[in-house]
């Protein structure tokens, strides 16, 4: 998962839907778990900006 | 550091829990990780007056951005039904600027005794013998452990304390709503929040809410029905480009909305959750302001009677009863109906429409939406079998 920063609002959506509780807001950082992640793509499809590729 | 009270997170949710906890005389801490409350907005920012009334919250002037006087909804033909305040059931009223309103709840919060910390990031909870008795906190670059008797999870659609405390908050995509405002100038403003349904925005819908001088134009899809990365945007940029080519954008606004049905537990040992992070949201107009006060006041009070007993088990599930109590039945219902309206064509929301806009109804509703059809169009009322 890739987060493109010149998009990202921090707003959180990808955060709250994660299945897998893999990514965490920090107030401007957006932290990303690896080993956690199941590569479901769901985080891409949520976030309003168009600011995430699932990898 | 020790406090009876821990609240995570300064929205509406928190501070009026933490408010009302204080109040009933409990120490309270208030931890929030942006360094500004309010900000960034995440709303459309439209509240109900009645709502506010019956929670005793004084309307102030310097949140109040327009006095609404009802809703329409629009139909993919262009065609809308006009409800009033009354009709609209009291879902509008005031549209507001968020960041103010929520400083005036946290600035209530602190007046009654709460300590409030900011730019800090709770990064776990802390547990004992199966009881959560605090948080550790990453505050202006110092780590903290914040002991506490009660953990309020007041942390938002992205809430990580129920999880963390092993309460299930999970959604499924049916469940979860993107959505995209723009905040914008140099357009026609109306004294209506206007409401557009159908493939404009699908499963969801789009708005626009007049402020002053400025209103927000935004647009929610529902998770299920994106296609690809972007859509939101892609949705929005449209909608905006047909119906306010000269606007200007002054605000950008990202969020997503949770349009669940009640979720099994909000209560855990020594936690609690409420509002967004409770998924308390009207799951039809994803509305959340007056639930989370609803919610936040009646956690404060159970709060205080678990400090004053020193019970954190038994005595916050009283919290549970009361709020199910209060909202369970009406965000069942609510859900209900989203579910069916994210299945409709626009072609049945055009008549829909026609047929609401011919029936003299009091106060909207499944039920009444129903009758209004049924007298148009009863060939239809298959459409919305089990509803009834």
């Amino acid at each position: 998962m890739k987060v493109d920063k010149t998009k990202c609002m921090y707003c959180g959506s990808c955060v709250g839907t994660c299945p897998k509780n893999a990514i965490f807001l920090e107030e401007t950082n957006i932290v990303f778990n690896r080993e956690l992640c199941i590569e479901c793509g769901v985080c891409e499809k949520v976030c309003p900006v168009g600011a995430i590729t699932a990898e | 550091m020790r406090y009876d009270v821990v609240v995570v997170g300064a929205g509406p949710a928190g501070s009026r829990t933490a408010k009302i906890a204080a109040d009933n005389g409990c120490r309270v801490l208030m931890i929030e990780k942006r360094q500004e409350i309010g900000v960034p907005v995440r709303c459309g920012e439209g509240v109900s007056k009645k709502g506010l009334k019956e929670l005793g919250i004084e309307p102030e002037s310097s949140w109040i951005a327009a006095d609404i006087k009802g809703a329409r909804i629009y139909a993919p033909n262009g065609k809308h039904v006009l409800l009033s305040e009354e009709q609209a059931g009291g879902e509008v009223g005031y549209n507001i600027y968020r960041d103010i309103f929520d400083k005036s709840l946290a600035k209530q919060a602190g007046k009654s005794g709460a300590d409030i910390m900011l730019k800090s990031s709770v990064f776990e909870v802390i547990k004992e013998n199966n009881k959560i008795k605090g948080v550790k906190v990453k505050s202006m670059g110092e780590n903290l452990e914040i002991k506490a008797d009660v953990v309020v999870g007041a942390d938002g659609f992205e809430s990580q304390i129920g999880r963390w405390s092993g309460i299930d908050t999970s959604l499924k995509q049916n469940d979860v709503v993107p959505s995209l405002q723009y905040t914008m100038t140099n357009i026609d403003y109306t004294e209506y929040n206007d409401f557009y349904i159908g493939s404009v925005a699908p499963g969801g819908y789009a708005w626009v809410f007049p402020k002053n001088n400025e209103a927000n134009v935004g647009l929610g899809v529902q998770l299920s029905k994106i296609k690809e990365r972007g859509d939101v945007k892609k949705h929005l940029d449209r909608f905006v480009e047909k119906k306010f080519p000269n606007g200007k954008i002054v605000r950008i606004v990202a969020g997503c909305v949770s349009v669940c049905a009640p979720i099994e537990k909000t209560v855990g040992n020594g936690v609690l959750l409420v509002g967004d992070a409770a998924r308390q949201i009207d799951p039809l107009t994803g509305g959340g302001i007056i639930n989370a006060l609803i919610c936040g006041t009646i956690a404060g009070e159970v709060i205080g009677n678990a400090v004053k007993k020193q019970e954190f088990n038994e005595t916050l599930m009283e919290y549970e009863r009361r709020w199910r109590a209060e909202l369970e039945d009406k965000l069942y219902r609510n859900w209900i109906a989203k579910e069916k309206g994210t299945t409709l064509s626009d072609e049945v929301f055009n008549k829909i429409i026609e047929a609401l806009s011919g029936y003299d109804f009091k106060k909207i509703s499944t039920t009444e939406i129903l009758r209004g059809i049924q007298s148009k169009y009863p060939e239809l009322m298959k459409e919305f079998e089990g509803l009834i």
